[in-house]
């Protein structure tokens, strides 16, 4: 009994002390190096700090050079995917531009009644700088969502900014460096938007899932939420524009959960919008 | 003259592969999140660490395997120090592993592995949860755990083979 715990002991201070012939430092050290990194990062030590902006410009420059092969097999991958898909939605797609032209001169109408109608009741309009930047890598880890772009606090990017693919939302700006940023995408688990739920105007929040899809949460009236409904930004809180397209409710009757289908694929974004809203004096 | 620089530089390539994959795979995340799996991710880099610190500790150096994990943590948007300590933990469990091993063989290897990163994802989940405060998913990290304990025997095998049939050839040669 006495010698096989011995044994274990001696096995264990081996494991944690003793350093191969190639190695610099025990393990115990550099476990204890982890532990200080860890510690101070938390505390936001100013050299941690520079140690982490320092291996995050490296990270994310060669990270884009590493994940070349892997994007090149993943893209060959959805050109033949979408090449089966395309004969069909070709034939959907010419029927609905047909539908969309006649709904696009009434929308042209409707936006600019709406501006007329804005100035007379002395509201406010909103302006608009859009930075476009390129994605860099889309670690879509299963436990986090986000994507890391080209541009920085160089191009005046700047915590909180609103991310869109065309007109859709996809996320926001939650680590801004000199070169490169990290975006939170909508499907995060940590990512929680006020929205707004149309037709009904139901007021909701929306939560990611770490999936490819939303949940509708925090809603008083979940039962005037329809399958089909349109999920637009809020507003409140001030945290993005109001109206900003995000997604479409699918709904199971199998299951409660108020499910939300994202109008933009997050695994297909190669170019995003960065853009910040401004308040913009009226004529 | 020229041969023979470039069967050194091959010899040098062959001996740091298992480096360069670590790089590579901590850059890259090589868990074929772009089949849009919904069940389906494991973690490459937990593999390569334990395999080759428990079968060819001097080809995978610890500050290396240091380094890799913040890099990790960069990439993942973790705390800074936490996938370096997680690797490191890994390493100790392999290292003891091989202290304690008189006849090696392939099925204790992954049971032992099983055992330690499940001790060392719980680990990672709690101070994700309860001390970084991040929302994470548990189903999630199971699935990750399943699949990287039943890669472990694909992987294990390829290793050995790449190990015996190319660095091994080519160093005798």
């Amino acid at each position: 009994m006495e010698s096989s715990r011995d044994d274990f002991v001696i096995a264990l201070r081996s494991a944690f002390l003793k350093k191969g012939t190639q190695q610099r430092f025990s393990l115990l050290s550099l476990i204890f190096f982890s532990i200080i990194f860890l510690i101070l990062g938390s505390f936001n030590f100013k050299i941690i700090n520079y140690v982490k902006i320092g291996i995050t410009e490296i990270v994310y420059r060669s990270s884009f050079v590493v994940s070349v092969p892997e994007n090149l097999i993943k893209e060959s991958y959805l050109t033949i995917q979408n090449h089966n898909k395309l004969y069909k939605e070709n034939e959907n797609i010419k029927s609905e531009l047909e539908i969309l032209k006649a709904k696009d001169l009434l929308n042209e109408f409707i936006i600019l009644e709406n501006q007329r109608l804005k100035n007379i009741v002395d509201d406010y309009l909103v302006k608009s700088d859009t930075i476009i930047a390129k994605v860099l890598s889309d670690k879509g880890s299963p436990f986090l969502r986000s994507i890391i772009i080209n541009k920085g606090s160089k191009h005046k990017i700047n915590l909180g900014m609103v991310v869109m693919d065309g007109a859709y939302l996809v996320g926001k700006v939650v680590e801004a460096n000199y070169l490169s940023s990290r975006v939170l995408l909508l499907s995060d688990l940590n990512s929680k938007i006020p929205v707004i739920v149309e037709p009904n105007a139901v007021f909701s929040i929306l939560s990611g899932t770490g999936k490819n899809h939303g949940i509708i949460q925090y809603s008083k009236k979940y039962e005037d939420i329809k399958n089909e409904s349109v999920i637009y930004t809020s507003g409140a809180g001030s945290l993005f524009k109001a109206g900003i397209p995000i997604g479409r409710m699918n709904i199971n009757n199998l299951s409660d959960e108020k499910k939300v289908e994202f109008f933009s694929d997050f695994s297909q974004l190669k170019f995003v919008k960065v853009v910040s809203f401004k308040k913009s004096e009226n004529k | 003259m020229t041969g023979l620089r470039n069967k050194n530089f091959i010899k040098i390539i062959l001996s740091k592969t298992p480096i360069i994959l670590l790089f590579v795979s901590v850059l890259n995340d090589y868990d074929f999140n772009h089949l849009g799996l919904k069940y389906f991710s494991f973690n490459f880099s937990y593999i390569l660490i334990f395999y080759y610190s428990l079968k060819k500790s001097e080809s995978l150096g610890y500050t290396y395997i240091f380094i890799a994990g913040l890099f990790n943590d960069v990439v993942i948007g973790t705390p800074i120090g936490l996938s370096s300590l997680i690797y490191l933990i890994l390493c100790v469990a392999a290292s003891y592993l091989r202290n304690i091993t008189l006849r090696p063989s392939l099925l204790k290897d992954c049971i032992f592995f099983l055992f330690t990163i499940l001790i060392i994802n719980s680990l990672l989940f709690l101070s994700l949860k309860f001390i970084f405060n991040y929302e994470l998913n548990y189903f999630d990290q199971i699935i990750n755990i399943t699949f990287t304990f039943l890669f472990y025997f694909l992987f294990s095998n390829l290793f050995d083979f790449f190990e015996s049939y190319f660095v091994s050839s080519n160093n005798a040669g």
